[in-house]
């Protein structure tokens, strides 16, 4: 048999197994929980990472284009990006993917076969660190923004910050674009 | 340097599956930056006089604890299980049954089971066994017992800050178990031995000192109320009254101190401003009562008290009869369940009383103050307002309950049904994520800051999440609530999970629907945008 068709013939037993893993990173007790509640709102992490893993496994078997591939991942990295997870951590859920593939199909269609697919799953793991550095980074310009304004209130509070002029406007005396976060 | 690079079986054969299974008293914290605030600044928190103020940081490993920290707990512990049934009995009650466990926002986002509300209550009740029951004492961890060290210590600051006291786990709890009392004795606990954040004390601090959150003093409070009418009247056309110190006025407003200083907060107090104009209300606004929220909550019962005073004790010098709270969350868990009785009676108030459609508010009557969404609905239903709908017509919108006025005083109705009035698109989010299930923006509590920015984003997800999905289902662009915290905390959390949806209070809607009386030809709404068809007006 190929490495395509035996991926899509197999395509059940192996997401099952792979989503199985993944939740598997979690503590015992919360894996459970991730396992057993399919409803995505009671449950946004597990629904979500069960979701967008098949998205994903569907998307390396079409050897979609990294622009195509990056949104995919975006669903499942940009929930780790934020989960205390390190790095590597963070992205490992694709590695579960070559080893859940290789506990399945190599018997049958031996190592060699299987690299086509492997060497996908390899790219995939390079374009998540991308994707999850562009969530941590997003992070921070959030906090820092948030951080910014408050600052930037307070000093217009005191009155050190005028309002810039438009041009041809009267000087004001604060401006409203910059208003701080509130709390 | 092909025998450098592992084959991939090797690779393959690395164990990523963490988390070995560890009992979870035996999984001490790990303080990563983004998870927590920083520690009260020394100077707030001896303004305040609030035992042993010092320097420290939750990353360090000493927290410069008095020396006798463990018995200043215990004695506190002690105080508040005689002082309180319930404390004693959410203590005592719990069956393990696990119907909260999984309710939490903190452990949906962030799958740390020691965020799961029994879990979190377990981190104090496992002390309370082994100081305060006969079982715990003789069979120690059998009992689930342990004993009270700087590292449990260190497990409570972590946890007791990622529970934003939202109750939503109470709500399922067959015994009525609310761990958000837990947490605020949990958090007075800590107090007692100096461990507080900056976040919480400082604006509590300058609540005390000024009247609110900022410091903001009175003169710079009338400023920015003076550019609010500047700006209205450049929108509608219209200078509206705004009083500041009016005695003998009928109505006391009291907002959240962000509705004068933040975006998008601001547009909502433009709103409230129009209403009560074209209302003909005659309020006030106190220039010591600037702040409706009560951060006091959030670290002690007394500071809370203390803050709170300042609304009866205006609303007595001012000589009002009633009064009208605006768009805040923890504000109304404060004045609907604790001020008359921290603070109460307000005998010298009236029960509050629509001057406009003679409404009498008789649940009111023991706080004499009553929800601006309640007198909204009310106008409303008496067909009191002139409203253009189809000036909100760019706007596809949702309503976040907000924990505090929805599961604290059961307020569900009333904001819907001013929004379906005012505006022509409006979509709910998933049954299971509103009205008494709604779940917590992540930054209530005392939880709002860009430290712990990380832990906000993943308590915040179940939030996000259902909001994500009227946003692709529907087109919702914008998330509307009456809460100050939720104003301030979902516009980061959606733009890292929802970009492309913007946050609003209800009042905004209004202000830009109501048909003011002798106004100019509006072509922009309260933000200053065109309004749908003016967007080739002249003066946008």
């Amino acid at each position: 048999m190929s490495l395509p068709r035996a991926l899509t013939e197999r395509r059940e037993e192996i997401l099952d197994a792979w989503i199985d893993r993944i939740l598997g990173t979690y503590p015992p007790e919360a894996a459970r929980f991730l396992r057993r509640e399919k409803d995505p709102f009671r449950n946004p992490v597990g629904a979500g990472i069960a979701r967008e893993s098949r998205a994903l496994y569907d998307a390396l078997l079409a050897g979609a284009s990294p622009e195509d591939l990056t949104p995919v991942l975006d669903g499942i990295v940009r929930i780790r990006a934020v989960q205390s997870f390190t790095p590597s951590e963070a992205v490992s859920f694709l590695v579960l993917l070559k080893d859940v593939v290789r506990e399945i199909l190599e018997e049958e269609l031996g190592v060699r076969a299987l690299r086509p697919f492997e060497a996908r799953v390899d790219r995939a793991v390079l374009l998540a660190f991308d994707v999850y550095m562009a969530c941590r980074e997003q992070m921070y310009e959030i906090r820092a923004r948030q951080a910014r304004r408050e600052t930037y209130t307070l000093l217009e509070r005191v009155g050190m910050i005028p309002g810039f002029p438009e041009p041809g406007e009267e000087c004001s005396e604060s401006g409203d674009e910059e208003r701080g976060t509130g709390r | 340097m092909a025998e450098t690079v592992p084959s991939p079986a090797e690779l393959a054969a690395v164990d990523y599956e963490k988390t070995p299974p560890k009992n979870w008293m035996d999984t001490p914290v790990e303080f990563r930056p983004g998870t927590w605030c920083y520690a009260a600044p020394v100077k707030h928190a001896e303004f305040l006089g609030l035992p042993h103020p010092h320097k420290w940081s939750p990353n360090e490993e000493d927290w410069g604890l008095p020396e006798n920290w463990r018995e200043i707990i215990l004695e506190g512990m002690k105080e508040r299980l005689e002082k309180y049934r319930s404390f004693r009995l959410f203590m005592e009650i719990c069956v393990r049954c696990g119907a909260c466990a999984d309710k939490c926002h903190f452990f949906l986002g962030s799958a740390d089971p020691k965020n799961m509300p029994v879990l979190r209550a377990e981190l104090l009740r496992s002390v309370y066994k082994r100081y305060f029951t006969k079982a715990g004492r003789m069979l120690g961890r059998l009992a689930g017992a342990r004993d009270l060290t700087v590292e449990v210590l260190k497990e409570w600051f972590y946890y007791f800050y990622q529970c934003t006291e939202c109750r939503r786990c109470s709500l399922f709890c067959p015994y009525g178990i609310d761990t958000a009392e837990v947490t605020m004795i949990a958090r007075e606990l800590l107090c007692l031995v100096g461990i507080t954040t900056g976040w919480v004390v400082e604006p509590v601090s300058n609540c005390l000192r000024m009247g609110n959150h900022l410091g903001v003093r009175p003169n710079t409070f009338k400023d920015n109320i003076d550019f609010a009418v500047e700006d209205l009247e450049e929108i509608t056309g219209i200078r509206v009254e705004a009083p500041i110190d009016k005695r003998g006025a009928e109505v006391l407003l009291v907002v959240p101190s962000a509705d004068y200083f933040a975006n998008p907060h601001y547009f909502t107090l433009l709103g409230y401003l129009a209403l009560l104009h074209e209302m003909d209300i005659d309020y006030t606004f106190s220039p010591y009562a600037t702040e409706g929220g009560n951060f006091g909550l959030f670290l002690d019962k007394y500071v809370a008290k203390k803050l709170n005073a300042k609304i009866y004790e205006d609303a007595k010098r001012l000589k009002v009869k009633w009064i009208l709270g605006a768009e805040c969350g923890h504000m109304w868990r404060v004045l609907h369940q604790y001020m008359d009785t921290m603070n109460g009676p307000a005998d010298f108030l009236e029960t509050p009383v629509s001057p406009v459609t003679g409404t009498r508010f008789d649940y009111a009557k023991g706080t004499k103050t009553i929800h601006i969404c309640e007198f909204t609905a009310d106008l409303l239903r008496h067909g009191k307002l002139n409203l253009d709908k189809s000036r909100n017509d760019d706007y596809v919108v949702t309503f976040h309950d907000s924990c505090n006025p929805a599961r604290g005083m059961g307020l569900f109705e009333e904001p819907r049904y001013v929004l379906r009035h005012v505006l022509n698109h409006f979509v709910e989010m998933p049954e299971n994520t509103i009205r008494e299930q709604t779940f917590c923006c992540g930054g209530g509590a005392g939880l709002g800051s860009d430290e712990n920015m990380e832990a906000r984003l993943r308590g915040g997800l179940p939030r996000a999440n259902a909001v994500k999905y009227v946003h692709e289902k529907y087109g919702v662009n914008t998330l509307s609530c009456i809460c100050a915290i939720d104003k301030a905390v979902l516009p980061p959390l959606l733009e890292y999970w929802v970009p492309g949806v913007a946050v609003a209070g209800i009042h905004e809607f209004v202000g830009n629907a109501l048909i003011m009386k002798g106004e100019k030809e509006r072509t922009r709404n309260l933000r200053g945008e065109p309004l749908p068809g003016k967007e080739d007006a002249g003066d946008v």
